[in-house]
């Protein structure tokens, strides 16, 4: 049944990852998307690094306030908490 | 994944009630705790619309005035957190006008992908596929954290244009859902999905680039 599809070539398929990845494709889409997966190796690795750049986007080291402008917002609070 | 951050995805309502109550008493640990919390995600959106961090730090501490100012009238459709992100995005957009920063806003069309790594539409065999094939990236994942691949990865967003700059930090860096980003935004769904596609495409396009200038060699 797959067959019967009109072919997805890669040069769409890279236009839809994500809403593939957030579950937002058809479901015509996605049986096109996943058949085309399995027979595209070059795609499945364009899918792997797609997914290995959002996991390593989400290790990025965590950014923090300075500890000066910190204190700045605890003296603020405590001015404003007594009003 | 986003586990070891205490500020992560599952925020809820529910929270919100006892907190609210604390900042209103003026509880300094329940503030200083939130402040802890969330300062990093505010700062990491303030600097996607300022140059510098002692800027983006203003544009936080203007924020929480805001936030603190504003409490009494916040009328719960949303979290506090989504709230609080809000007047961040508010306070770093305005900062950035009266800095002149000239405001990018994203071009939605054109491809992701450059259109020469295809072959044309009327190849006999195969339109559309790849003319130039992505090749796998030999480097191991504990690779891609070092310093080098994370400034490819830092420079890479900074190129951005700042609607999708947004998008890609509270999404992918900080691990919000997509519903709490777009009210947050203020933006629908589809086009949450389509900035995220097109950052997430650009980072990937920079890390290739840079895989094959250094596994080249
Ligand atoms: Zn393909």
């Amino acid at each position: 049944m797959v067959t019967d599809l009109p072919e997805l070539p890669c040069r769409e398929l890279v236009e839809l990852v994500t809403d593939y990845l957030e579950d937002r494709l058809s479901p015509i889409d996605r049986a096109r998307f996943e058949a085309h997966l399995t027979e595209c190796e070059a795609c499945r690795t364009y899918l792997e690094q797609f997914r290995e750049t959002i996991r390593v986007l989400g290790r990025l080291p965590e950014e923090s306030l300075s500890p000066e402008a910190r204190e700045a917002l605890l003296t603020a609070f405590r001015g404003w908490s007594r009003l | 994944m986003h586990s070891s951050k205490p500020s992560g995805p599952t925020h809820s309502h529910g929270d919100d009630d006892a907190l609210i109550r604390g900042l209103q008493k003026g509880d300094e640990r329940a503030f200083s705790e939130v402040v802890e919390n969330w300062s990093g995600m505010m700062l990491r959106l303030a600097l996607s619309h300022v140059e510098s961090r002692a800027v983006a730090e203003e544009v936080v501490q203007d924020a929480w005035l805001t936030v603190l100012r504003s409490l009494d009238r916040f009328e719960r459709r949303s979290s506090l957190r989504t709230w609080v992100l809000g007047i961040v995005v508010n306070c770093a957009r305005s900062r950035a006008r009266t800095e002149r920063r000239i405001v990018t806003t994203s071009s939605e069309s054109g491809p992701v992908v450059d259109p020469v790594r295809f072959l044309p539409a009327n190849h006999p065999r195969w339109p559309h596929h790849w003319a130039a094939e992505p090749t796998e990236w030999r480097t191991p994942e504990a690779e891609l954290l070092v310093r080098e691949t994370r400034s490819v990865i830092l420079d890479a967003i900074d190129a951005l244009p700042s609607t999708q700059r947004e998008v890609v930090l509270l999404r992918d860096v900080e691990g919000l859902q997509s519903t709490e980003v777009c009210n947050i935004l203020r933006i629908t769904d589809t086009h949450q999905r389509v900035l995220l596609h097109r950052a997430r495409s650009r980072v990937r396009n920079a890390l290739e680039r840079y895989f094959a200038a250094t596994e080249a060699t």
